[in-house]
């Protein structure tokens, strides 16, 4: 049986033992690592009996809290592997001077670089964005869930499965070799025949139903679950820059769908969508990869600006300077967001005035950006600055962002970015403002709201060191990067000629190491603040003099947030609410209705990714089944009428009960 | 201004630069020192380039960054100074915590910004159109106009699989990386792929513009200082990226006269079947030169025809301007035995096949299947650059989207 190969071909599709990277010793040690760690995690898991507890309390919850921690989660998983591609990177490029050939060959070189965007943008500061959103959202409009429970749940599990896909594509063939926007002719079957960019794709198509369920979930939210009183202009402005950035994801993720889906087209029937002949044009893909691509960069960057304007206000015990230019900007910035997108391709031969039209709208953006510079300075102006590790993140982003903000206008001039594309000082530029503007967002609101989601305070000595590492060290990775672009170096090679030039890719290195200590510190972080979490106790679910509805309720939240809906007379409600001497409601509570959790989203989404597994693979049957259970599923969970339960009223008094014990212990 | 800015980075870049004279301790001198010896052997070629157009690049760098600094220093300084001022623990700091709205200052963050950007805004459309690529040049040096008389260099690029093929259609002759150019003459570059993307760019000549299957891209530049000079794709094109660069001279005259000259006495020809040699992959091939080029070879790779009997790209672009070939034109495919992979075909999808050309000098009335022939290496091209993968493409998939099998037809 085993010897017929028509039969092999039928089960496995063109999956074999060759398929594996046996050859890859760096591949096959990474693995041994992983899996070793991997059996030590289930062994513990079982031999705790963890698992009935991690299904029905995480898996299967709809609780928006629970659903943004484990996007967090997923988050520095995702970060840890993106971030061992960026060392990977950085060494190769340091060592491979003077005829070396470094240590990374070509085949597995461009799959690192590939997988580093991919797993940076798609798998890390995606699910970290929408992880502080779908944690924080609610609360702050004082509703008792997102509007759509189970879909988040299952928009979570599928962005889980795209991430799985990539993780798969490392130990199971190749992930893409493309770049990690994967432009065609290049990842068209004649050029990247074998599955890298299959897998590229079907991560992103999987992961991309998640974002964009997630996205119509919470503008749903925002919408129509404020509390009374909150009108669009009583919204504090993280929700504004949430509502925004999932109003981009709406409208921006489709476009990333059919992208990908007519590439798909080319790759497997043979259209031509994207061929050089046969009337195909790659150029179509350029723009229309990019028209996702460029509202994505704000999709990012418009929460981390919610965070800053939170934080900034908070810590420096002050209303928020302009709060209604703040929210014309985020609007302008949404709109201006779609119109920019030919900056990425100046290159491409388009006209003298398409090319300054686009190049003249990206540079208006920056005048909101600007404004909103300025609304957090004069909020700083005439406050109490107290410098708490969120407010050090605040203080190096504004910093940073502008070095980033002024090279990225000075690479929407056409005639300099023709000098500047593609050169490390555009590598430099984007990351200077993804780390200097997204990541030390994302950091500040994990330093902002961990005490929310856990009842106590990170520790702020590790955070404090891992802060430094990370400030020093991304300076030191990417300063050398824009003085490298300006020498004419080009992305993506992999080994040098001209040995002047070592010296700035070993500075880089040094910076990235740094940068390494400085994620090891805030692992380390979350340890200490664990082990130290009785010290670091908060109880009164403020801990922070804060301004917003989310430091009403206790810290963690029960689990319907708010025992009463509260009502809103402010832009800073709870600022307000304590300012009038507001009382806790001690009694009168009423049962609450809550839904209920249920495991079809963790099922669905375990059938996408095995569909997705069969249509990388060739493995037709497996693509067939698991499509027809994924509607069975689905259609099947539409007669669950198991959805809702009240959660008791004498439970409603217990739970407030204990926090009425809790604050007065804390008097 | 540019003069000036040349000649600080030229300063900056000697290897004997000391910060002689300057009231400095020794003790900072020597903090300058790794800087000093880091910088000294660097060739900040986008900041100090060769070529009128990089320059006139290089300064709108410049002016764009400084116009940029008036408002991004403000800020960074305001940022630490109330950083420092409004410190919790400085009790004498004015605290005014309901203090959200000043209509004036809004006024100013907003139209600061915005001031900046028109300024920004009319060079950037001023020297966008300027220095459009495919605008012929109307000076080679900031002062000197170029003169009528001159006949501008004519280069034909073709990015291959992973070198440089440069066509001299004046000449006659071909090189494989390496270029070369008399100074102070306009060189005008047409500028074509053949396989996937890249981009086609010389840092110290002018920048960069892609090079794309079957299209054209146009750049007009002129080198003004004799030397070598670095050129490379600016875009990823695959494995062998890395070593896909190119030496760039600018010669005067006379030994420009000499280069061509030496390309001529090496003998060897380019024509249609050495090409499609010459397009498989290879990595880090080094200069080919080639004393006579097929003539039409250039308009060949650009549309995509240079194996005999495929019809061109724009054979097929005026057959379909006139409305096409109805439902002939569908038939007038043939299976493909001998393209590249690319053409291969696809898990679900029809038999590979090609577009055949109506009318080739092998073949006068149509009789398109007499003139192909496949060659005796059927080897497919790699365009990665991969060993064969294992799994062959399904061959018997008429099912799909009810097309049938080209080869029946």
């Amino acid at each position: 049986m085993s010897t017929n190969p028509d039969l092999i071909k039928l089960v496995f599709g063109r999956l074999s033992l060759e398929s594996l990277p046996l050859h890859e010793p760096i591949v096959v040690g990474t693995f041994g690592v992983v899996a070793l760690g991997g059996l030590t995690l289930l062994a513990g898991l079982t031999y705790f009996r963890l698992w009935g507890y991690l299904w029905r309390e995480w898996f299967t919850t709809v609780d928006h809290k629970r659903i943004g921690i484990m996007y967090m989660i997923l988050g520095i998983v995702m970060l840890l592997r993106g971030f061992a591609d960026a060392l990977m990177m950085r060494l190769q490029q340091a060592i491979a001077f003077g005829g070396s050939d470094g240590y990374l060959n070509a085949h597995h070189y461009d799959q690192v670089f590939t997988a580093h965007g991919v797993i940076m943008i798609f798998f890390v500061a995606m699910p970290f964005v929408t992880g502080l959103m779908n944690y924080v959202v609610p609360l702050q409009i004082g509703a008792r869930d997102v509007s759509f429970p189970f879909l988040n749940n299952f928009s979570f599990w599928m962005t889980v499965g795209g991430a799985v896909l990539v993780m798969m594509s490392l130990f199971i063939g190749e992930f893409a070799r493309t770049g990690w926007l994967a432009y065609p002719p290049l990842s068209n079957i004649g050029y990247s025949p074998d599955v890298g960019v299959d897998y590229y794709i079907w991560a992103l198509q999987v992961a991309g139903v998640g974002t964009t369920l997630s996205g119509i979930n919470l503008i749903c939210t925002i919408v129509k679950l404020r509390a009374p009183g909150m009108g669009m202009m009583k919204m504090p402005v993280f929700t504004w820059t949430s509502l925004c950035t999932n109003v981009l994801i709406v409208a921006s993720f489709p476009v990333l769908t059919v992208v990908l889906a007519l590439l798909s087209l080319d790759r497997y029937v043979g259209t031509n969508f994207f061929t050089s002949d046969f009337g195909g044009s790659p150029m179509m893909y350029v723009n229309l990869i990019w028209i996702w691509g460029h509202p994505e960069v704000y999709i990012l960057v418009l929460p981390a600006f919610g965070i800053f304007s939170e934080v900034t206000s908070t810590f420096s015990g002050k209303r928020l300077f302009g709060y209604t230019s703040m929210v014309y900007a985020t609007v302008v910035i949404t709109i201006l967001s779609y119109l920019v997108w030919l900056h990425h391709f100046f290159t491409m031969g388009s006209g003298a005035s398409v090319n300054s039209f686009f190049g003249i709208t990206t540079m208006i953006i920056s005048i909101p950006t600007g404004a909103k510079m300025f609304n957090w300075l004069f909020t700083m102006y005439r406050g109490r600055i107290r410098f708490e590790l969120p407010m050090m993140w605040t203080i190096a982003f504004m910093l940073t962002f502008v070095i980033g903000g002024m090279t990225g206008v000075l690479l929407a001039v056409p005639p300099a970015d023709f000098v500047l594309h593609n050169s490390l000082f555009l590598i430099a530029h984007f990351h200077n403002v993804i780390i200097g503007g997204v990541v030390f967002g994302v950091f500040a609101g994990i330093g902002y709201w961990f005490p929310k989601a856990f009842g106590f305070k990170l520790d702020p000595f590790w955070g404090k060191l891992s802060f430094w590492f990370w400030v020093t060290g991304f300076y030191l990775a990417f300063m050398p990067l824009y003085v490298l672009g300006l020498m004419g170096v080009t992305r993506r090679l992999r080994v040098f000629d001209d040995p002047s030039l070592q010296i700035w890719f070993v500075i880089a290195a040094i910076g990235a190491g740094l940068v390494f200590l400085g994620i090891l510190c805030m692992l380390m972080q979350f340890a200490v603040s664990i082990l130290r979490r009785e010290a670091l106790k908060d109880v009164t679910g403020d801990p922070w003099d804060a301004r917003t509805l989310e430091w009403a309720t206790s810290s963690p939240p029960p689990d319907y947030n708010f025992a009463f809906t509260p009502v809103v007379h402010d832009n800073d409600a709870w600022w307000d609410m304590k300012r009038r001497g507001y009382k806790r409601p001690l009694a009168g509570f009423k049962p609450i209705h809550m839904p209920s959790n249920t495991g079809t989203g963790i099922i669905l989404a375990g059938l996408s990714t095995a569909m997705a597994f069969g249509l990388i693979w060739y493995i037709w049957w497996l693509a067939a089944v698991s499509f027809i259970a994924l509607l069975v599923v689905a259609i099947g969970h539409t007669f669950n009428y198991h959805r809702d339960f009240d959660i008791p009223a004498d439970e409603v008094v217990r739970t407030e009960e204990a926090r009425t014990q809790l604050l007065a212990g804390a008097k | 201004m540019s003069q000036l800015v040349r000649r600080s980075y030229a300063l900056a870049g000697l290897p004997n630069f000391q910060p002689k004279g300057l009231p400095v301790s020794r003790l900072r001198i020597l903090a300058l020192l790794p800087l000093a010896v880091a910088l000294s052997g660097c060739n900040f070629i986008v900041l100090a380039p060769a070529g009128d157009i990089a320059a006139q690049q290089r300064d709108l760098v410049i002016i764009s960054t400084v116009l940029m600094l008036l408002i991004v220093v403000p800020v960074m300084a305001l940022t630490v100074l109330f950083a420092w001022r409004y410190r919790q623990s400085n009790k004498s700091a004015r605290y005014e915590p309901e203090w959200d709205h000043s209509t004036k200052l809004e006024l100013v963050i907003w139209s600061a910004p915005l001031l900046i950007i028109i300024c920004l805004g009319a060079l950037t459309w001023m020297g966008t159109h300027l220095l459009d690529p495919y605008r012929s040049l109307d000076r080679i040096a900031a002062n000197q106009r170029v003169d009528e008389a001159t006949v501008p260099l004519e280069v034909d690029v073709v990015a291959l699989d992973w070198k440089w093929l440069f066509i001299y259609r004046d000449y006659g002759i071909a090189t494989v990386n390496e270029l070369a150019a008399p100074v102070d003459r306009p060189i005008d570059f047409r500028i074509t792929a053949s396989t996937v993307m890249n981009s086609f760019y010389i840092p110290a000549l002018a920048g960069q513009i892609y090079a794309m299957p079957g299209m054209e891209t146009k750049l007009h530049a002129v080198v003004n200082h004799p030397g070598t000079y670095k050129g490379f794709s600016a875009n990823y094109s695959g494995a062998g990226f890395s070593g896909m660069h190119f030496a760039f001279h600018g010669l005067d005259d006379k030994g420009f006269g000499e280069w061509i000259a030496k390309a001529k006495a090496t003998g060897g020809s380019l024509g249609r079947s050495e090409y499609l040699q010459l397009e498989k992959p290879s990595q880090n091939e080094p200069v080919r030169r080639y004393a006579s080029v097929d003539a039409d070879l250039y308009r060949l790779i650009l549309n995509m025809c240079v194996e005999p009997g495929k019809m061109c790209m724009s054979e097929m672009m005026a057959i379909d301007a006139k409305g096409g070939a109805g439902h002939e034109g569908l038939n007038n495919t043939l299976p493909l035995t001998y393209d590249k992979y690319a053409r291969r075909g696809t898990a679900l999808g029809p038999e590979p096949s090609f577009v055949a050309s109506t009318c080739t000098p092998d073949a006068p009335q149509g009789q398109t299947s007499a003139a192909v022939k496949a060659p005796a290496d059927t080897t497919p091209l790699l365009g990665a650059g991969l060993k064969r993968p294992t799994f062959t493409p399904l061959k018997s998939t008429s099912f799909f989207l009810g097309q049938r099998p080209k080869s029946d037809s």
